[in-house]
């Protein structure tokens, strides 16, 4: 048989794979599934310039669309596989077609975690996901209104962000007593809290949404559990997202919190490498097994996936990075801070928008959320790599350049 | 369209012809010029689209805001002509200009 790289998904995971697949030698047939109708694009800017309208889709495509054909990609959009079969080396879609594969790719990325609350389906309610989510989204910006987001996660708040700035009235609701309270310690939560009510959004903590209201199939307005209702025209969830590993638990791939992996990307199925939002993987540098949601683990699990394809030997091993994009606000967030035990703030979050929060663990620095500092951020991010000590006074100090801080690490 | 010459860091030349209004990261990453790895697709969040602009052209250049000055400060291969490439808008100002790039974006 000959070579057919097969990737099922077409997002950034997809569309790297195919380019580090080229890069790294492999000259066989590839064919991209994938369900929406657009070749790969760039998932932050939905929530970000893009849904500000300030970029339109020919600049979110993570390649452009010659890229496929240049490098003979074969890519079937508005396609959804709906088996394996791994026994015979196939995968069947939707529309009835069947690819045979030498090797497969699991790139299926992850899709919003549903609220199916009473009234769900009223004319008005949008998740964010999809470009097509953000032109259903866009269509109320112009009419102006009232906007309720559900959910005061990333998602929410630069959603929030951006429809304040269109002079909609906004209303955040969150469940837990803090916004981005999954991504961001207490301090730096807080501070989001104090912006966004500077810039006039209404941020509502504690609140149990217990469904959509109604006249004519159009949504009026949200209701909490707690008998408060909040008129709107539209909503946005956010509540966070679910990995797509349906397919690989079919084919009876190990599945544990995510497609399993090893650290060059391999499934259970010697043919079959995933990598993505859908993996669960294991990062020496942390020491742990875990799920990201995030574009840099995409794209660097693809280029580990690719190359392990053509046979070649370079394990994942990155400290996950994020950030954020709100008002005038760039959060960088470099490591993981769960289980931190110690919290140390360089600047003042209380005024002005501009500190740092560096996260401790036994001294050992674990992870930093920075607002608009970049120095803080990019020097933590060799530090944190190196698994470096650095005590809680020189981070503090602000006399200390970042660039001689590791002059402090032991 | 305007012209724009990227190096690579073992010499290798690419001309690209690059769209004005957008920028030298797309430029490159739309043209598949290796060596610019963009992981943040232009938010000035990653540096990883760093380039080298010759004297002759800086001033021509759009001034670094605070954000990209910073985050150069930090990159490992970055020098005093060290730019991000997302952060410069194509015009016909900067037609046959010539930037290389580090041997590693990261």
């Amino acid at each position: 048989m000959s070579d057919h790289v097969v990737i099922v998904g077409a997002g950034h995971a997809a569309g790297q794979a195919a380019a580090s697949l080229r890069q790294e030698g492999y000259e066989g047939a590839i064919t991209m599934i994938g369900n929406e109708p657009y070749i790969p694009y760039q998932r932050p800017p939905l929530s970000k310039k893009f849904l500000a309208g300030e970029i339109g889709i020919d600049r979110v495509y993570f390649k452009p669309p010659e890229f496929y054909e240049k490098e003979n990609v074969t890519v079937k959009l508005g396609t959804r596989v709906t088996e394996i079969d791994r026994n015979a080396k196939t995968v069947h879609t939707d529309k009835g077609e069947t690819f045979t594969y030498s090797k497969l790719l699991l790139t299926t990325g992850s899709r919003v975690r549903e609220l199916n609350l009473p009234g769900f389906d009223l004319e008005g309610v949008f998740y964010l996901r999809n470009v097509g989510d953000v032109e259903g989204i866009q269509s109320y910006f112009n009419k102006g209104g009232k906007c309720v987001i559900v959910g005061g996660g990333y998602i929410g708040l630069e959603v929030a962000a951006v429809a304040a700035k269109h002079g909609i009235d906004v209303t955040v609701l969150e469940m837990a007593p803090m916004v981005m309270a999954r991504v961001v310690g207490p301090i730096v939560s807080r501070f989001y809290e104090r912006v966004h009510k500077e810039e006039g959004v209404k941020i509502v903590t504690g609140a149990a949404v217990s469904g959509f209201e109604g006249k004519n199939g159009q949504l009026t307005k949200v209701t909490c559990a707690d008998g408060t209702a909040h008129e709107a025209d539209f909503v946005v969830v956010g509540v966070g997202i679910l990995p797509n590993v349906e397919l690989a638990v079919e084919a009876n791939l190990k599945v544990e919190n995510g497609i399993a992996v090893d650290e060059c990307c391999r499934t259970s199925d010697p043919d079959i490498y995933a990598a993505g939002d859908c993996t669960n993987h294991p990062n020496p540098l942390l020491g742990e097994r875990l799920r990201l949601e995030s574009v840099h683990n995409a794209l660097e699990q693809a280029k580990t996936a690719a190359a392990a394809i053509c046979g070649k030997e370079k394990p994942y091993a990155q400290i996950p990075w994020f950030w954020s994009d709100q008002y005038d606000l760039k959060l960088q967030i470099v490591g993981l801070s769960a289980g931190y035990d110690q919290a140390v703030v360089r600047g003042n979050p209380d005024e002005g928008r501009s500190f740092a929060v560096f996260y401790l663990k036994e001294g050992r620095l674990i992870a930093v959320d920075a607002i608009n500092r970049a120095p803080e951020f990019m020097m933590s991010k060799q530090l944190i790599a190196k698994g470096v000590s650095i005590p809680a006074e020189k981070l503090r100090d602000e006399s200390i350049n970042m660039k001689e801080m590791a002059a402090y690490a032991t | 369209m305007t012209k724009v010459v990227f190096i690579e860091h073992d010499g290798t030349e690419h001309e690209v012809d690059a769209e004005n209004g957008t920028n030298l990261m797309e430029a490159a990453t739309k043209h598949l010029v290796p060596g610019i790895d963009a992981d943040c697709g232009g938010a000035c969040a990653c540096a990883t689209c760093m380039i080298y602009v010759p004297e002759e052209w800086a001033a021509k250049l759009p001034e670094k805001e605070d954000m990209e000055e910073t985050m150069l400060d930090f990159c490992d291969h970055s020098k005093e002509n060290s730019r991000l490439a997302c952060q410069i808008e194509v015009t016909d100002a900067l037609e046959g200009i010539r930037v290389s790039m580090p041997a590693s974006q990261h």
